[in-house]
């Protein structure tokens, strides 16, 4: 069961999750799984061609994984996949 | 290697009896000593945003002995400010921010030189300004001038020491850093080559942010400006700093370089500063919401107090409407298109939030899907009301 660490803009849509457990065996099926669980994420994760979004960075352990090149990679129990988005401060209008 | 970011070890730079006691347990580390606090006096800071970040950086940095620390942002104080921002205190509140920062910075240390810039950063001065500066921190709270910051450092070749908050959730870097070897590092937009479109995660209607969060964060922010000036320690340079304050999970993830990066990539397209209202796609202020109709709060009133029919929509989120609202429909924003049978056709409709942005943005969705033409945006929002118009209105 790889692990998938929410972060907290995302948790809207999880429910307040800080993260899933998936028994997918790839990065983007681990990402694929997680939508589906929570399908109101979708359209924050993914553009309408279905890549992760340029301001969201997906990582396993501390390297990145560009899902375009190197989805497939492979996870197992012990993987911590995180999502880290673009974050710029807490003024609100 | 010639490394033109080096703060240097000037010789020549001395301290008297006070300033020798009030560094001394700096000068007693051996891996600081009087070289490291050389450099710190030598060195000229500036630190973009005076806010929740920038309070913490700014104590830290006047404390430490950074020798000129510039001080930017265009804010007064406000009582919202307060939870967060431990520079200013109740007495501030009204000044400007860089007013209030440079007295209580000059009293935590007489020994330092400290330069206001009472300013908005734009395209426009941010080079004349950052260039005076050796390093850059920035403690902003919105994406245009994150990006802005990024670029006038990468094209002045000065190190932007990033930090961001988001309610419990904390980011720290070094962008831009060239290390004792030539090798520079990568810049924000290899982490990030674009921002989020407005209304897309994180949007502002969720925003805010745990009061303590930006003392951790912007203390860490602080440590990274003094590494980079006295060359002590690994600078968080090419590595990001992950904070969860809630589940305190911390994690320490790479940052690469980017072939496609615009500045720094194999093939550079962008060789100046542009408009970083447009590449966030954020409308002009100046040019205002030219394309939806708006009203103003005292029109707003009048129309109330001569009975007008008007049908009220707030598109802020409950937590807000349960501060102080006017009375109005809620509909949030991320649910304003799914519930647009909700708004009348036949009376005038006036959508309001906090300051105008997200009402503005709830209209134009409204118009291009289901084609109103009925609406009226509420310029300034309930801040806006509830300082002209009724004061009983908290803000916040």
């Amino acid at each position: 069961m790889a692990k998938i660490i929410i972060p907290t803009p995302l948790r809207k849509f999880t429910d307040r999750s800080n993260s899933f457990e998936t028994s997918s065996n790839t990065v983007v099926k681990s990402l694929e799984n997680l939508v589906e669980e929570y399908p109101d994420l979708k359209k924050h994760l993914f553009d309408d061609e279905d890549n992760v979004r340029s301001f969201i960075k997906i990582y396993v352990g501390d390297d990145e994984i560009d899902p375009l090149n190197n989805g497939e990679t492979s996870v197992d129990e012990d993987t911590i996949i995180s999502i880290v988005p673009a974050i710029a401060g807490g003024s609100i209008n | 290697m010639y490394n033109g970011q080096q703060i240097k070890s000037n010789g020549n730079i001395s301290f008297d009896k006070k300033e020798l006691a009030h560094y001394n347990r700096h000068l007693i580390i051996p891996e600081f000593g009087m070289e490291g606090q050389q450099k710190l006096k030598s060195a000229k800071v500036l630190v973009v945003g005076t806010g929740g970040l920038g309070s913490p950086l700014l104590q830290y940095l006047a404390a430490a002995g950074v020798g000129t620390i510039g001080i930017l942002d265009f804010d007064i104080v406000e009582e919202s400010n307060l939870h967060r921002q431990v520079l200013f205190g109740i007495s501030d509140v009204g000044k400007p921010k860089v007013e209030a920062a440079k007295h209580k910075l000059s009293e935590i240390n007489p020994h330092i030189d400290i330069h206001v810039h009472n300013v908005r950063l734009t395209s426009e001065n941010a080079l004349d300004i950052i260039k005076d500066y050796d390093v850059v921190a920035d403690g902003t709270d919105n994406f245009p001038t994150r990006y802005l910051v990024n670029d006038a450092c990468v094209f002045l070749d000065k190190p932007n020491i990033y930090a961001s908050i988001f309610q419990f959730e904390g980011q720290v870097s070094v962008f831009n850093y060239v290390d004792s070897n030539g090798e520079r590092g990568p810049n924000y937009r290899d982490l990030f080559p674009t921002p989020p479109p407005p209304g897309l995660v994180p949007s502002c209607a969720e925003a805010g942010v745990l009061g303590v969060l930006p003392g951790i964060i912007g203390s860490i922010q602080a440590n990274e400006v003094i590494k980079v000036i006295t060359d002590v320690g690994d600078p968080l340079a090419g590595r990001l700093f992950l904070f969860d304050a809630l589940s305190f999970i911390t994690r320490t993830v790479k940052v690469k370089k980017r072939s496609d990066n615009p500045l720094t990539g194999d093939h550079p397209t962008q060789t100046e500063l542009i408009d970083y209202q447009e590449f966030c796609g954020i409308p002009d202020d100046e040019n205002g919401n030219n394309d939806i109709n708006e009203i103003t709060v005292q029109e707003f009133k009048d129309k109330l107090d001569n009975g007008v029919d008007i049908q009220i929509i707030d598109v802020r989120e409950p937590y807000e409407y349960e501060i102080s609202n006017l009375g109005g429909e809620l509909i949030p924003l991320n649910t304003i298109l799914e519930q647009h049978e909700k708004i009348s056709r036949d009376k005038p409709v006036v959508v309001h939030c906090k300051a105008g942005v997200r009402s503005a943005r709830a209209i134009r969705q409204l118009n291009e899907s289901y084609g109103f033409d009925n609406l009226y945006n509420l310029k300034g929002g309930i801040i806006e009301y509830a300082k002209q118009v009724d004061e009983t209105v908290p803000q916040y």
